[in-house]
C-alpha cells in the first residue's frame, strides 16, 4: 500500500496530485455541495488524520484518545492568545503543538507498554481523562463547557502591511498549505528507515524486537507524531472558527477520526481526508432533506459497519490496491507460478550442487567483543514452569568460530534453552555470557545488538513485505543501533545496508525474489530468508533452531552446505533433529535429556556414549519396570 | 476536610456508583475474557437498556415486569448482534472486533436518537423505592439503597452461573483457553453465543436499574463504557472478581473525591489507573496472557 519513493517524477506522483487536488478544490468541489469552509474543516480532520494514519495504519496502533491532542494543541493555543500572554498567532501555534507533543510523550509512554485491546483501553481512558482536565480542574483557563471565545486569526508581516488572514478563502489557503506540507514530511516519515520498522511492527512486533530495534521507542515515536499533526490541528481550528470548543477534548471527536480513517481508508495518508469529505459532506447535505435531519449518522454507522466487514482497505485503499495491483499483476501472477514450479516439482535452484565453499562477507561489521576464546557460555542455566523443570541447570560453552549443535529427543528442552541463550526467555536461574559479557536479562533486542541473532523453528517473516524489505529491516538494526530518528532519509538510502542485503540475496539464492512479498515464497525458501534474516543483522554468534525442518533432501544438502559457509566465519549453534547432518556439520554437540545436560564433546564421543544411544533409542533404565 | 456524614453518605454514594459499575464492567469483561472481543458497543447497550425500560413503563404498569420484558429483550439483541455480526469476527484482528463493535453502537445509538429524539427522558422512580430512607444521621433515597442490594443480588447470580453452573465452567475454561475447549468436543460458539448475551443483558440491566436516577439520553453510555473500560483495566482483563473489586474502587474514587473537591473526582479514577499501569501492569486480579 504505502510504496517507497521510487526517485524521479514518478516518486513525486503522489504528492503532484496533492497539490492539484488542493488547487482544484475551491473551483470544483463547491458544485458538490462543499462550501469553502466545509473544505478548509475537512483539510483540518486530514491533518490530525496524516499523524493519526502513521499510528494506526503504518504502525496498527488503534488509539481512541487523539482528541486529548487535538484538545490540547487547541487550548493551550487559544489561551496564549486570548490571555495576550503571546500576540503571535503562528509562536502560539508552536507552543500548542509542542505542548501536544509532549502530552503524547507522557500518554504514549504508559500506552506502548500495553499491545492490542489494552493499548486501545488506554488511549480511550486518558483522553477521557484530559476532557475531565479540562471541563473542570482547569475551567478558570480553558472556559470549562464554555470554551473559550474570540481566538485571533493569524496575520501575515508586520505593522502596516500585516495581512489578516481572514475567514473564507485566504483560510481556505493557509489550511491546503499546511496540509500539503504535513504531507509531504508524512510521506518523507513513511519512506524512511523509521517508517519502514513501523511497518514491520504492523507485520510481526515479536521478531523487530528481536533483531535488535527497540521496538517501544519506536512506537512511541509514532505515538508523539500523531500527537504533534493533532495537536497543530487543534490549533489552527481555534483560529479558524475564532472559538476553541470543548467538544474538540471528547471521545466523539477521537471516534470521528477513526470511522473517517476506516471510511476512507487506513494506511494511506490521504484516506482520512477523504473520510473526513465523505463524513461531513453527509451531515451537512443529509441534513438539508427532510425527515434525513437525524439519520445521516445513522446511515454513515451502517455504512461504517459494512466497510468494516468487508471493503477493509477503505475508498483509498481499495483505489490504491487496484492501481497497483494492474501496475503488478504481471509480476505477482509470474512470483506465484514460481512458487508453484518450485514446490510442484522441487526445482528450486539452490538443489543444484554447490561445488564450491563460498565466502560469508557481511558489508555491515558485527560488533567488536572481547578476544576471549569462549563465545557463548551457558552457566547452570534453569527454567521452571510451575513444577515442570524444562531445563534445569544446564551449562555449556561454545567456543568462537566453531559450529556447536544442541540435540536431544522431544521435550528435552532444546527451544527453551535456545530461548534463554538470547533472552527471549528469562531463565529461573543461572545466565548466558556472549564473550564473557552477561545477556541475561537485558531484553532480547539489546542481546540482538550485542551480537546474538536466532533464525526460528517456525518462519517470523514479514508476510506482506517484499524478501528485500524483509532483509533490510534486519539489517538496518545493526546498522542504526536500537533507535535514531532519521525521519527523512530515504529507507533504502544507506550504501552499507544496500549493499549487504544484495549479498545476502545472493547467498541465499533470492535475488530473483527480491521484489516478491514473503508470504508468496516457496516453504524452503522462506526457510532460508528466516536464516537469512538473521544472518543480515550481522551477528557474532548465529542461533539455528531446527534450520532443516521440512526441507526436502536435496534443501537440506544446500541447506548444509549454505550453513558451513557461515560457520566459517562466525560462531554458530545448531539444534536440530536430523543427526546426520548434525554430525557432519558439528565440531561440538551438547546432548540435552528431559531437561538436564546428557553428555557435551565432540562429535565422535557422542556417536559412541552409550547414555546418548540410550536416550535415542528408548532404552529403558535400569530402575524403570519394562 | 469534609465533615463526616457528607463522607460517608458519599461513600453510599460511591457504593451505589461502583455497584453499578461492576454490573457494567463485569458484561463487558466476560465478553472480553470468553471471546476476546472488547465490545465497543457497551455503552450504547447501556443507553438502550434505558430505553427499553422507558418504553415498556408506558405498557406495563410494574417496574419488575418490565425489567423482565427488559431481559427478554436484551437477550434477543444479543442473540441477533452475535449471530449476524459479531461471531464471524472471532477471527479477526482486535482492531477489526473495536471497531465493527464502535460501529455497532453508533448505529445502535442513533436507532434510539431517531427513535426517541436526542431529548433527556425521565424515568420515573418505582412505587416501592419512592422516598428517602432515615439511617441514623443519614437520610438516603431509597430506590438508591434498593439498587445496591438489587445489583448485589444480580452480581451474586451472575457468580453462581459463572462459577457454580457447567456452562460457567465452559466459559471460565474458554477464557484459558478456547482451543482446547473446543477440541474437548464442547459446542464453543453455542457457549460463545450464550455468553455475549448474557452480557449484553448485563449492560441492559444495568442501563434499566439505572434509568430512574439519571437523565436518560442516546449518548448516557458514552461515559459509563469509558469507566468500565477504566474498571477493567483496574481488575484485569477478563477476570470477573476484578471486575466486581474494580468497579467498586472506581466508584468510591470517584464519589470520595467529590467530597472533597467535585472537580476532581474524574480525573483521580484516571490518575489512579496510570499509576496501577506502573505497579502492577496486568491489573489487580489479571494474569499475563490474553492481551
Amino acid at each position: 500500500m504505502m510504496r517507497p519513493r521510487s526517485g524521479g517524477l514518478r516518486g513525486w506522483l503522489p504528492e503532484l496530485a496533492v497539490l492539484c487536488t488542493l488547487i482544484v478544490a475551491p473551483i470544483v468541489f463547491p458544485h458538490l455541495g462543499f462550501s469553502t469552509d466545509l473544505l478548509t474543516r475537512v483539510l483540518n480532520w486530514g491533518l490530525i488524520g496524516l499523524g493519526f494514519d502513521i499510528l494506526f495504519g503504518l504502525t496498527g496502533l488503534l488509539s481512541f484518545g487523539q482528541a486529548a491532542f487535538f484538545g490540547v494543541g487547541g487550548f493551550v493555543s487559544a489561551y496564549l492568545l486570548v490571555s495576550h500572554t503571546i500576540d503571535s498567532v503562528w509562536l502560539a501555534l508552536t507552543i500548542g503543538t509542542v505542548a501536544a507533543g509532549l502530552f503524547g510523550l507522557l500518554v504514549g509512554w504508559f500506552a506502548v507498554r500495553r499491545v492490542g485491546i489494552y493499548f486501545t483501553m488506554i488511549t480511550l481512558a486518558f483522553g477521557q481523562m484530559a476532557y475531565f482536565i479540562e471541563n473542570s480542574p482547569l475551567s478558570d483557563y480553558t472556559g470549562g463547557e464554555n470554551g473559550i471565545p474570540g481566538v485571533p486569526v493569524p496575520v501575515l508581516g508586520f505593522g502596516a502591511h500585516a495581512i489578516r488572514i481572514s475567514a473564507g478563502m485566504p483560510m481556505y489557503v493557509l489550511f491546503a498549505l499546511i496540509f500539503f506540507l504535513g504531507y509531504v514530511l508524512a510521506r518523507r516519515i513513511v519512506g524512511s528507515p523509521v517508517g519502514a520498522i513501523l511497518l514491520a511492527i504492523k507485520e510481526n512486533t515479536g521478531r523487530v524486537a528481536m533483531l535488535g530495534h527497540n521496538v517501544p521507542a519506536y512506537k512511541l515515536t509514532a505515538f508523539v507524531i500523531a500527537a504533534l499533526y493533532a495537536g497543530l490541528a487543534g490549533g489552527l481550528l481555534g483560529s479558524f472558527q475564532s472559538y476553541m470548543p470543548p467538544d474538540a477534548f471528547s471521545l466523539e471527536t477521537s471516534g470521528q477520526l477513526v470511522v473517517q480513517t476506516i471510511v476512507g481508508g487506513a494506511g494511506t495518508l490521504i484516506g482520512p481526508l477523504v473520510g473526513a469529505a465523505v463524513w461531513l459532506w453527509l451531515r451537512d447535505n443529509l441534513q438539508l432533506i427532510p425527515g434525513f435531519a437525524i439519520l445521516w449518522k445513522l446511515v454513515l454507522g451502517i455504512a461504517f459497519i459494512i466497510l468494516v466487514i468487508g471493503l477493509r482497505r477503505g475508498i483509498c485503499g481499495e483505489i490504491a490496491h487496484w492501481w497497483n495491483e494492474r501496475r503488478n499483476l504481471a509480476a505477482a501472477k509470474a512470483a506465484e507460478a514460481k512458487t508453484e514450479a518450485i514446490e510442484a516439482h522441487n526445482i528450486d535452484p539452490i538443489t543444484k550442487p554447490v561445488a564450491l565453499p563460498r565466502e560469508v562477507r557481511l558489508t555491515i561489521a558485527e560488533p567488536t567483543t572481547g578476544d576471549s576464546d569462549i563465545a557463548l557460555e551457558a552457566k547452570s542455566l534453569a527454567r521452571h514452569y510451575g513444577g515442570l523443570k524444562a531445563v534445569d541447570g544446564v551449562s555449556f560453552k561454545v567456543r568462537r568460530g566453531s559450529i556447536h549443535a544442541v540435540i536431544g529427543p522431544n521435550g528435552a528442552g532444546k527451544s527453551t534453552l535456545f530461548k534463554m541463550l538470547l533472552d527471549e526467555v528469562s531463565p529461573s536461574s543461572g545466565e548466558v555470557l556472549l564473550f564473557g559479557e552477561k545477556i541475561t536479562g537485558v531484553g532480547v533486542s539489546r542481546a540482538a545488538q550485542l551480537g546474538i541473532a536466532k533464525s526460528n523453528q517456525l518462519n517470523q517473516l514479514f508476510p506482506n513485505l517484499s524478501v528485500r524489505k524483509n532483509l533490510r529491516i534486519a539489517a538496518l538494526a545493526r546498522r542504526r543501533g536500537p533507535m535514531r530518528f532519521d525521519l527523512l532519509r530515504g529507507a533504502g538510502s544507506i550504501p552499507d545496508v544496500e549493499e549487504q542485503i544484495v549479498s545476502i540475496l545472493g547467498l541465499l539464492n533470492l535475488v530473483e525474489r527480491a521484489d516478491t512479498p514473503a508470504h508468496i515464497l516457496a516453504y524452503g525458501e522462506k526457510r532460508r530468508l528466516e536464516i537469512g534474516m538473521a544472518l543480515a543483522t550481522s551477528p557474532n554468534v548465529l542461533l539455528l533452531d531446527e534450520p532443516l525442518a521440512g526441507m526436502s533432501p536435496a534443501e537440506r544438502i544446500a541447506t548444509c552446505a549454505f550453513i558451513r559457509d557461515i560457520g566459517r566465519s562466525r560462531t554458530v549453534v545448531i539444534v536440530e533433529h536430523d543427526l546426520d547432518a548434525i554430525f557432519e556439520l558439528a565440531e561440538r554437540i551438547t546432548v540435552l535429556y528431559e531437561g538436564r545436560l546428557l553428555a557435551d564433546g565432540t562429535a565422535d564421543e557422542i556417536r559412541r556414549n552409550p547414555a546418548v544411544q540410550d536416550a535415542y533409542l528408548g532404552g529403558l533404565h535400569a530402575h524403570e519396570p519394562a | 476536610m469534609p465533615s463526616w456524614p457528607v463522607l460517608i453518605s458519599q461513600a453510599f454514594n460511591g457504593l451505589a456508583l461502583g455497584t453499578l459499575l461492576a454490573l457494567v464492567s463485569s458484561g463487558l469483561t466476560i465478553i472480553l475474557g470468553t471471546l476476546g472481543v472488547l465490545n465497543f458497543a457497551h455503552g450504547a447497550l447501556f443507553a438502550v437498556g434505558a430505553y427499553a425500560a422507558f418504553v415498556l413503563l408506558q405498557y406495563t404498569s410494574s417496574f419488575v415486569l418490565a425489567i423482565v420484558v427488559g431481559c427478554g429483550f436484551m437477550l434477543a439483541l444479543g442473540f441477533l448482534l452475535e449471530r449476524i455480526i459479531i461471531r464471524y469476527f472471532y477471527d479477526r484482528p482486535h482492531e477489526d472486533q473495536i471497531l465493527v463493535t464502535y460501529g455497532v453502537g453508533i448505529v445502535l445509538v442513533e436507532c434510539v436518537r431517531a427513535a426517541f429524539g436526542g431529548n433527556a427522558q425521565r424515568v420515573p422512580v418505582p412505587s416501592w423505592g419512592q422516598g428517602a430512607t432515615q439511617m441514623g444521621f443519614l437520610i438516603y433515597p431509597t430506590y438508591r439503597l434498593q439498587l445496591i442490594a438489587i445489583i448485589a443480588g444480580l452480581l451474586l447470580s451472575l457468580y453462581l452461573v459463572l462459577y457454580r453452573t457447567s456452562m460457567g465452567l465452559v466459559v471460565r475454561a474458554g477464557i484459558e483457553n478456547p482451543g482446547m475447549v473446543g477440541i474437548l468436543g464442547i459446542n464453543v460458539r453455542r457457549a460463545f453465543l450464550l455468553v455475549f448475551a448474557i452480557g449484553v443483558v448485563a449492560v441492559g440491566l444495568a442501563g434499566m436499574l439505572y434509568a430512574p436516577v439519571v437523565a436518560v439520553t442516546p449518548d448516557m453510555g458514552a461515559n459509563f463504557m469509558a469507566q468500565s473500560f477504566v474498571v477493567i483495566v483496574l481488575g484485569g482483563l477478563g477476570s470477573f472478581p476484578g471486575a466486581v473489586i474494580g468497579g467498586l474502587i472506581a466508584g468510591e474514587i470517584i464519589s470520595l473525591t467529590s467530597a472533597f473537591n467535585s472537580s476532581y473526582s474524574e480525573v483521580m479514577l484516571y490518575a489512579l489507573m496510570a499509576v496501577l499501569l506502573i505497579m502492577r501492569p496486568q491489573g489487580l486480579f489479571g494474569s499475563e496472557g490474553r492481551a
